[in-house]
C-alpha cells in the first residue's frame, strides 16, 4: 500500500496487522528526585511512524535515551523485539544499537569530518566494506536524500536542513530496522520542514523502517505520523491517530494541539513535580 | 585522580592496534605538532639567548666564560627543555584539545558515536592521548634545538666566543645517559600527563559553553602544576 507525505489514512486500519516492535510499559524515571516521566505505556507497531509530543521539557529526549538504553528506568520496562534493554550487558547494548539509527537534536555531525565520511563512519566501523562498496552506498544515501554532490563539504558550510538530511543518511546507513528522530525539524524553514518530513515518510515506508519521532511541531505531526503520544507533566494524556486528537475533547490535549495559554499544562515550573520546566514553544 | 586513573585505564584496556589506530595517532601528532611547533621553535630560542646572556654574566665573574656552552646545555636538557616545553605544550595543545572534546560533547557529538556502537574514548580520546606521548619528547628535541641555536646567536655572534670551544665543550660536558635521556624520560612522562589531563577534562566537561571553558582552564592550571611536581620527582630520582 503506498502512503504519500501528507496522506491521511487511518493507522488503526492499515497497520492492525504488525506485532509491536517496541514495548514500553509502565515506564517511570526520576532524575534528581524530580519525577520524569511517570507510568508511561507505549506499544510502537513495526513499519509505522509514531509521534512523541508534548512542551519541552516534559521528557521526550528522556523517553528516546531510555530506549537506546543510555539511561535506566527506575521501574517499568522497555521491551524492543522481544529483549529487555535495561536487561542488556555492555556488549548486547552495543550490537542493538547497530540495528536503531538515531537523528539527534540538530544532527550531531562529527565536525571534523566531511558529509562523506559522516556518514560512512558507520559502515567503516562495524562493516569490512571494500572501499568501493562504502562509496557506492554511500553515494546512494546521499543521493536519496537528495543531497549528491555535496560529499566533500564539511558539516559547518552546511544549511540547517541539509545537515539535518545528511544526519537522517547517516543514521540509516546501517539499513536499520528502528530509527529515533529528535525534533528533526525544530528549527528549519517551513519548506525544508516539509522536505525532512517527506523523506522521513519515504525512508521509513521504503527501507521498512519504524520511526520515532519526537517533535512539538502539531502541523508537521499532522501530515506526517501514523499514531502519535501526548506526554504532559511527566503523564501520558493521550494518544491515537492525529485525526482523532485533533477532534479530542479533552482540555489539555485541546490546549497542546491548538497551542493554548490557556490550560491545564502549567508552563511554570514545578519543583518535585513531572514534566518540570514545561514551556510553551 | 582515582577518577582519572580508571579512565587512563579505559582507554588503554580498550586498545585494538591497528591501522585505523595508527593512522589517527598520526594525524593527531601531525595536528598538536602543527599547532604547537612556531611557539616552540620562537620560544626556545629566546630561551636559549637568555640563558647564554645569564651564563656568561655570572660566568665571567670566575673568568669561565668558555663553560657557557655547558651550563646552558645542562640546563637546557636536563630541565628548561622538558619542563617549558610541557608548559607551552599544556596552554597550547592540551587547551585545544580538552575545548575540543569538550565542544563534540556540547554539540552531541560523543552522543551520537555511542549511538553508533562506537566507543568514543577509544575513537576520540585515546588518539589524542598516544599523540601528546609522541609529540612532546619531538617538540622538547626542537626546543632544546633552537634554544642550542639561541645560545649560539648570542654567546658567538654577540659576545664573540671562539666557535670551537663552544661546541667541544659541548659534545664533552654533556652525557648522554644523565642529561639527554633524563629529559627524554621527562618530556615522556609530562607528555603523558598533560594530554591525559586534557583528554580527561574535555570528556568530562559539562556540555555547555561554560562548561567547555572550565575544562581549558582546569586543564592548564592542573597540568602545569603536575608538570612542575612530578618534574621535581623525577629529577630526584633521575640524578
Ligand atoms: N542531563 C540532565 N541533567 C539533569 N536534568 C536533566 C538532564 N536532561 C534533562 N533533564 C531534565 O529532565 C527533564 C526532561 O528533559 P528532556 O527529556 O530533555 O525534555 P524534552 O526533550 O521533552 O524537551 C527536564 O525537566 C530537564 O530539566
Ligand atoms: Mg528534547
Amino acid at each position: 500500500m503506498k502512503r504519500e507525505y501528507g496522506d491521511s489514512v487511518s493507522w488503526q486500519r492499515e497497520n492492525s496487522l504488525h506485532d509491536p516492535i517496541i514495548c514500553i510499559n509502565n515506564l517511570v524515571f526520576h532524575r534528581d528526585g524530580n519525577v520524569v516521566l511517570d507510568d508511561v505505556s507505549m506499544e510502537i507497531r513495526r513499519g509505522s511512524i509514531v509521534a512523541i509530543m508534548g512542551p519541552s521539557g516534559v521528557g521526550k529526549t528522556t523517553i528516546l535515551r531510555l530506549i537506546t538504553g543510555q539511561l535506566q528506568p527506575a521501574d517499568g520496562s522497555i521491551e524492543v523485539n522481544g529483549e529487555l534493554v535495561s536487561a542488556m550487558s555492555h556488549r548486547d547494548l552495543y550490537k542493538f544499537r547497530k540495528g536503531v539509527g538515531v537523528l539527534l537534536q540538530n544532527g550531531a555531525l562529527f565536525t571534523d569530518l566531511t558529509v562523506f565520511e559522516n556518514v560512512a563512519t558507520p559502515l567503516r566501523e562495524h562493516t569490512k566494506l571494500s572501499e568501493q562498496d562504502i562509496t557506492d552506498r554511500v553515494m546512494e544515501k546521499l543521493d536519496s536524500v537528495g543531497l549528491s554532490g555535496t560529499q566533500e563539504l564539511m558539516p559547518h558550510s552546511l544549511s540547517g536542513g541539509m545537515a539535518r538530511r545528511v544526519a537522517l543518511a547517516r543514521a540509516v546507513i546501517m539499513n536499520p530496522e528502528i530509527v529515533l528522530f529528535d525534533e528533526p525539524m525544530t528549527g528549519l524553514d517551513p519548506i525544508a520542514m516539509s522536505t525532512i518530513g517527506r523523506l522521513i515518510r519515504e525512508t521509513n515506508d521504503q527501507l521498512g523502517l519504524t520511526s520515532v519521532i519526537v517533535t512539538h511541531n502539531v502541523a508537521q505531526m499532522k501530515k506526517l505520523v501514523d499514531h502519535c503520544y501526548i506526554l504532559a507533566s511527566a503523564k501520558l494524556i493521550a494518544e491515537g491517530s492525529p485525526q482523532l486528537l485533533t477532534k479530542s475533547s479533552d482540555p489539555s490535549v485541546d490546549q497542546f494541539m491548538n497551542g493554548r495559554v490557556e490550560g491545564p499544562i502549567s508552563f511554570k515550573y514545578q519543583q518535585n513535580q513531572g514534566g518540570g520546566a514545561a514551556q510553551s514553544s | 585522580m582515582g577518577h582519572c586513573g580508571f579512565f587512563l585505564f579505559r582507554m588503554l584496556a580498550g586498545i585494538r592496534p591497528g591501522p585505523a589506530l595508527l593512522m589517527s595517532v598520526l594525524q593527531q601528532t601531525y595536528l598538536v605538532g602543527a599547532r604547537s611547533l612556531v611557539i616552540i621553535m620562537i620560544c626556545g630560542f629566546f630561551v636559549g639567548m637568555v640563558l647564554a646572556l645569564q651564563a656568561i654574566n655570572a660566568l665571567q665573574q670566575f673568568g669561565a666564560s668558555e663553560q657557557v656552552s655547558l651550563l646552558v646545555g645542562k640546563s637546557l636538557f636536563r630541565e628548561l627543555g622538558p619542563v617549558l616545553t610541557a608548559l607551552l605544550f599544556a596552554g597550547r595543545a592540551g587547551t585545544s584539545v580538552a575545548a575540543e572534546i569538550g565542544l563534540m560533547k556540547a554539540t552531541s557529538q560523543i552522543d551520537a558515536m555511542q549511538l553508533m556502537a562506537i566507543d568514543p574514548v577509544q575513537r576520540i580520546a585515546l588518539p589524542r592521548f598516544l599523540a601528546g606521548f609522541l609529540s612532546l619528547p619531538l617538540l622538547t628535541a626542537m626546543f632544546n634545538a633552537f634554544a642550542i641555536l639561541g645560545a649560539v646567536v648570542f654567546a658567538i655572534g654577540v659576545w664573540g666566543m671562539d666557535a670551537g670551544i663552544f661546541w667541544s665543550k659541548l659534545q664533552t660536558g654533556i652525557l648522554f645517559g644523565k642529561d639527554f635521556m633524563g629529559g627524554f624520560w621527562k618530556s615522556v612522562v609530562f607528555g603523558g600527563l598533560v594530554s591525559l589531563i586534557a583528554v580527561y577534562f574535555g570528556y568530562y566537561a559539562k556540555p555547555t559553553g561554560e562548561g567547555v571553558g572550565t575544562a581549558t582552564t582546569r586543564t592548564v592550571v592542573l597540568s602545569s602544576v603536575m608538570v612542575l611536581i612530578f618534574d621535581f620527582f623525577m629529577t630526584s630520582f633521575l640524578v
